[in-house]
């Protein structure tokens, strides 16, 4: 599956407070919280964010609390994926459990500018920076957890491997 | 090679039946507790239901806590607690924690003996960690993982790197656990321990009564931690024999335990630590800090909001004979209506309210910014609580001091931040 977007990068220890407010977790919908995505961080982002853009963290992306509205305010925004340096356990674990592609390449991180196009391919798992035609390898991804990304989330996992049809 | 903490306990709940894992193995484990609260449960039962199952695994395992904004604050969070109730009901689930008679779930579910010594234990909030001070492996998890673990009893777990914290030396007074796990944080960063679980060992823990020991596995998520552990002894059993509702095993780690560092703290020139905005890892001794106005402290949660952080706070009014100064909002929230109950009958609750707090029934409310006590824009707050990032109490630009229950108080008197000697 190969992705591309423009960049919108942030920092180090980006936290689940600033990806979506405490003030806004009653609600589990995708596009109200996505409209309140990065709100105290960047004010910008909600509003202009477009489709399949992509974004850029330093370390510990996602540390704090566990709330699965981060990436899901995040994947409702568009964001087709994020690569980090590396990223907070919980997050990590919500991102793949609901079908957010993250990938960790600190080389990538270092170099990608805001506004920079970048190419993802998610089976190869490389990044390419349109401006600069430099190309990345990102940590592969551990076997298991590749089972629930193929599968498309835990969730279908579950089904699969319970033996419980997908009901369309 | 001896086994840590994390790896006994893993390898004892491997389905696979192989109890001899090693850090970096990928198992798939029983578990015995799945937790979840207001704000996580309603997309655990979405997948839950999604993932097609009739119940629960268990119904005496899974345990659903509103905490985070109840009482209900609105509307809306009271059809998240609605969704989390009816769910409880239909499923028949053994354990209720209905407001006015629960509190927030990691000072319930230790207080009633559900989380005990050895359990392996998932929870839908990421201070779940907290119940590692029991000596059980115990992880914060989102909602779709919480939904997996409702369904199935399963869970899967990387096992763990660990590293070792040794902590030594007589404490100064008004040095408190609180001012250890700062401190460690500070040291080690809020990545320090990322995937980690982290082993807190050393004659100053084993000194630690019960409350204090679950404010220092509280933070062990601050620097990134997976799970942390404070080993079985007598005082944990002391605790637990009064509680438990079943039958428990403690694991012990072993002398050869490979552990990927050691950390070395002395206690004895340590004074109370204060972590500043916005990082709970920005930590510096209080004497180092400018002594700022504030005009809010909260103290409670899941961090400190227990009977002894009460009675650190109820000891300094005493003694003292002080009231908190009227130019400063004091919240005082207990972490359980338990804790509320004793609070009542020590007469605390009149003390702590004629010294001008507001006294309420349990909730996290402020610590997330929820309600009960939500800053404005260029406010500063001394709060008890475990993060002070940006927003995390209300306005992005309110400024968050983290630190003791008597830093707190003292704080609270003097209307800026203080140290309690100064009183």
């Amino acid at each position: 599956m190969k992705l591309e977007g423009k960049v919108w990068k942030y920092g180090d220890n980006i936290d689940t407070d600033v990806i979506i407010p405490a003030r806004y977790l009653v609600t589990t919908d995708p596009k109200t919280l996505a409209a309140h995505c990065m709100e105290d961080l960047d004010t910008a982002f909600a509003g202009e964010v477009e489709p399949g853009d992509i974004i850029v963290g330093g370390r510990n992306f996602g540390c704090g609390s566990s709330r699965e509205h981060a990436p899901i305010s995040i994947k409702g925004a568009g964001v087709s994926c994020i690569i980090a340096e590396s990223f907070a356990r919980i997050f990590f674990r919500n991102a793949i459990n609901i079908g957010l592609p993250i990938l960790e390449s600190p080389e990538a991180v270092e170099d990608a500018q805001k506004g920079d196009v970048l190419s993802v391919d998610l089976v190869t798992g490389t990044i390419t920076n349109q401006r600069t035609g430099k190309t990345y390898q990102a940590s592969p991804y551990p076997p298991f957890v590749l089972g629930i990304i193929n599968a498309g989330g835990l969730v279908p996992y579950t089904r699969r491997e319970l033996g419980i049809e997908i009901k369309r | 090679m001896g086994k840590t903490l994390a790896e006994k306990i893993i390898g004892a709940h491997n389905v696979d039946g192989e109890t001899g894992v090693s850090a970096g193995d990928l198992v798939t484990v029983s578990v015995d507790v799945v937790m979840a609260n207001d704000v996580t449960a309603p997309i655990a039962i979405d997948s839950f239901n999604a993932i097609g199952v009739e119940n629960v695994f268990d119904r005496d395992r899974v345990m659903l806590v509103p905490s985070h904004f109840a009482p209900n604050k609105d509307i809306k969070s009271a059809e998240q607690t609605r969704t989390l109730t009816r769910f409880a009901e239909a499923q028949v689930l053994e354990n209720r924690f209905q407001v006015g008679r629960a509190g927030i779930e990691h000072v319930v579910l230790p207080e009633r003996g559900l989380v005990l010594p050895g359990d392996l234990i998932v929870g839908g909030d990421s201070h779940t960690c907290t119940y590692g001070a029991l000596g059980a492996f115990s992880t914060g998890m989102g909602s779709t993982d919480i939904g997996f673990a409702m369904a199935t009893g399963k869970t899967w777990l990387k096992v763990p790197e660990t590293m070792k914290f040794v902590y030594q030396g007589e404490r100064q007074q008004y040095v408190y656990s609180k001012d250890m796990i700062l401190r460690t944080i500070g040291e080690i960063t809020v990545d320090g321990a990322l995937y980690r679980s982290m082993e807190f060992t050393g004659p100053s823990v084993a000194a630690l009564n019960m409350s204090e020991r679950f404010t220092m596995t509280n933070m062990v998520i601050e620097a990134g931690g997976k799970c942390g552990f404070i080993p079985f002894d007598d005082v944990t059993r002391e605790y637990v024999e009064a509680r438990a509702t079943r039958p428990y095993t403690p694991f012990y780690a072993d002398d050869d335990a490979r552990y990927i560092s050691v950390h070395e703290f002395d206690l004895s020139t340590m004074e109370p630590q204060v972590a500043c905005p916005y990082s709970p890892d920005n930590v510096h001794p209080i004497s180092q800090i400018r002594p700022e106005k504030v005009d809010q402290v909260f103290i409670g949660s899941c961090t400190n909001g227990r009977f002894e952080d009460m009675a650190i706070v109820a000891d300094i009014l005493q003694r003292t004979g002080r009231e908190f100064s009227p130019d400063v909002r004091v919240m005082i929230i207990p972490g359980s209506q338990a804790v509320y109950l004793d609070m009542l009958r020590q007469g605390w609750a009149e003390l702590f309210t004629m010294a001008g707090a507001a006294v309420s029934t349990s909730t996290c409310g402020p610590c997330l910014g929820g309600h009960m006590g939500v800053l404005a824009g260029d406010e500063v707050c001394v709060s008890t609580s475990n993060r002070n990032f940006r927003g995390r109490m209300g306005h992005r630009d309110a400024r968050v001091f983290l630190a003791n229950p008597a830093v707190a108080a003292a704080s609270a008197i003097m209307g800026r931040l203080a140290h309690p000697a100064e009183l």
